[in-house]
């Protein structure tokens, strides 16, 4: 029996030897331990996606931009930059460009400062801070359609919250009461406000998770080293946390920039256009009025402005790594 | 200068007593030892001689004054800590430089400083690289002159070798233990390694469950100890205990000889059985049994190779072992150590 089996083992090793295709098929087996296998195979679905929804869009995009396409009449002809000249030339996209500016960059900056104290105040130990901080996510996991609306009762012009509360602390008279959405730098403050309050939880959440990482003796080092407060966050755990800031900066910057559900939803980029921004501008030419092409040509501009911005993040974060 | 006293010194965190009660003076320029398990309190205690914990009660003083409401930085103390806690951000010369910018120094006095730290223990070549550029010992030996620039009249050190591997350990041992000696600071320095205590500390303060068990000199520690936790948490292989009227007597494994070796003195002897043998090198620790009033207990011996051929002793046989009365210790039934022979 056991002289059989060692002749078949013997019969085996031979036939694995000679028969190439025999070792194809087991290695089969192995796949998963294959990195230039099962690589390729994992990043399909992702290639995918990106190919499906982002590339051909955007491919699509360019089209429209360099042809004259409108949705009356949907043919393709070229014009080369034509769209893209008159676009730049246009006051209110011009208006739109640094409105679009100042609403990222105000509510992000708002955000940040919020997120970064909220985060510090978080940190302490208090009565009932896991409920504290499982509600402070809510700006942020509110659809954003309900919170503009509720928003926008609170800066009505006869309704208005914010109002009534200043009238009855005496602060203000009916008469001099603000209407907050109805004058230019006033709606532009409110958006930015809105926008700021969505933001600052995923700030705070950003800077909690920065600041947790921060190892305690590190922490420890620089009290004893004598910094206080202020020297301690500024010097050392906002230096360290840098990286992870970046990165929920740069998702701020693009969600933002590109954003048109609070404009859209609140003012429509009114008061004449004070409140205008690329996302909505380029969605009530193109889709709203049919100009397909300068619509287009509108939303494009928002591409290399968003990548000289991340690829300027994203180099300050490696000169800064630690 | 830099004297440092603790009374009854205690803390707890919510139901857990951390520290219950220590008291412990260090005298000027000594460097004192922390000796405990993990988790014996012997770090918060360090924490809270730093002023980075809140004492529940009990007073801390340094050069006599008491310290309990100064901050860290106002005490005069300089910690290094187990992972060293480097500023990963900043270079070498600006990590050392932390604590005198945070005191508003001159920047030429920061510079002299420095300069005169880092040569000291001779990192000059890395004072423009970042810590992670750093290896183990290196980034230790930065950790020690931060430490130093602030002319602490204490140091307080927190495990601070046990990052490093074997070998760099014990070179670095050396090198903090010259470089106190040539700063001449008070130094309190906590581990678990009862290696590291022996060869360093002056004075060593053994503690567990946040008491200190003894307090003594290294071979006061080893050759005397206060009760049965020190005498088997110091050495290698703890000491030997087996059952004796009601007690436990216990002897150290390089006291365990062959009957042939023990000359001179009284000596009490124990018919001693082989089970396993190990070869150290220099020396060999033989496991094996004796045989008691009670059943056979454990017990380890170990033997110079110099005097014990490695013939000599088989495993499986029995041999009369003797220890010098000299070298018995008495516990009680509490295992306090009793005088009784």
């Amino acid at each position: 029996m056991g002289g059989g089996l060692a002749a078949i083992e013997q019969a085996m090793k031979v036939i694995a030897i000679e028969e190439r295709p025999r070792r194809a098929t087991w290695s089969w087996r192995f796949m998963r331990d294959r990195a230039e296998v099962l690589g390729p195979i994992l990043l399909a679905p992702a290639t995918l996606y990106i190919l499906l929804l982002v590339a051909v869009p955007f491919l699509l995009a360019v089209y429209y931009a360099l042809s004259a396409y409108t949705i009356y009449n949907p043919s393709y002809r070229f014009v080369g930059l034509s769209n893209f000249i008159s676009v730049i030339q246009d006051d209110t996209f011009q208006q739109t460009l640094v409105n679009t500016f100042v609403f990222t960059l105000a509510s992000l900056l708002i955000g940040l400062v919020l997120g970064k104290f909220g985060a510090l105040l978080l940190l302490r130990p208090f009565p009932g801070r896991r409920i504290v901080r499982a509600l402070i996510i809510l700006p942020w996991a509110v659809p954003v359609a309900l919170a503009t609306v509720a928003w926008q009762w609170m800066f009505d012009s006869l309704y208005s919250v914010i109002n009534w509360t200043m009238i009855a602390l005496g602060l203000l008279t009916r008469a001099d009461a603000p209407n907050w959405l109805g004058q230019p730098h006033l709606a532009m403050l409110c958006i930015v406000i809105v926008n700021a309050w969505r933001f600052f939880p995923f700030s705070i959440v950003i800077f909690l998770a920065g600041i947790t990482a921060v190892p305690q003796d590190v922490l420890d080092a620089a009290t004893v080293d004598g910094a206080g407060f202020w020297r301690r966050n500024y010097q050392i755990i906002l230096p360290m946390i840098a990286p992870i800031v970046v990165v929920g900066l740069i998702f701020g910057v693009v969600f933002t920039f590109t954003d048109l559900s609070i404009v859209y939803l609140m003012t429509n980029g009114g008061p004449v256009n004070s409140t205008q921004v690329l996302g909505n501008l380029g969605f009530l030419i193109g889709i709203t009025d049919g100009d397909v092409a300068h619509g287009a040509a509108i939303s494009l501009f928002m591409f290399p402005v968003l990548l000289a911005l991340v690829i300027v993040m994203l180099r300050s974060i490696r000169r800064h790594e630690i | 200068m830099g004297a440092v006293a603790a009374v009854n010194i205690r803390k707890t965190f919510g139901d857990v007593d951390a520290v219950s009660g220590i008291s412990l003076t260090v005298h000027d320029g000594e460097f004192m030892v922390l000796l405990g398990p993990s988790g014996c309190g012997k770090t918060t205690f360090l924490r809270i001689i730093a002023g980075l914990e809140r004492q529940t009660g009990g007073d801390i003083e340094i050069n006599g004054h008491v310290v309990n409401d100064l901050p860290p930085r106002a005490r005069g103390i300089a910690m290094v800590f187990q992972s060293y806690g480097l500023y990963p951000h900043f270079t070498i010369r600006n990590n050392i430089a932390f604590p005198l910018r945070t005191q508003h120094t001159e920047r030429a006095e920061i510079l002299r400083k420095v300069t005169w730290a880092a040569q000291l223990l001779s990192i000059e070549h890395l004072l423009d690289r970042k810590p992670r550029q750093l290896s183990g010992g290196e980034r230790q030996r930065v950790a020690l002159a931060r430490a130093l620039v602030r002319d602490p009249s204490v140091f307080l050190l927190d495990e601070p070798l046990s990052n490093l591997d074997a070998k760099l350990r014990t070179s670095a041992r050396n090198e903090i233990k010259q470089f106190q000696q040539r700063v001449a600071t008070t130094t309190i320095y906590v581990t678990h390694d009862q290696v590291e205590a022996m060869g360093m500390g002056d004075r060593i303060a053994v503690i567990d469950h946040g008491k200190i068990r003894q307090v003594g000199t290294p071979a006061e520690i080893y050759d005397d100890p206060a009760d049965r936790f020190v005498a088997t948490f110091v050495g290698t292989p703890p000491m030997n205990l087996i059952g004796w009227n009601g007690g436990q007597l216990g002897f150290r494994p390089e006291h365990f000889l062959p009957k042939s070796m023990v000359n001179g003195g009284d000596a009490t002897q124990f018919s001693f059985r082989v089970d396993r043998m190990e070869y150290l090198g220099a020396e060999r620790i033989v496991y094996g049994a004796i045989n008691g009033s009670e059943s056979a207990q454990a017990v380890t011996a170990k033997l110079p190779l110099a005097h014990v051929p490695p013939g000599s002793i088989h495993p499986g046989e029995w041999n009369d072992f003797a220890v010098r009365n000299a070298a018995l210790c008495y516990f009680d039934s509490d295992g306090r150590r009793a005088r009784r022979h």
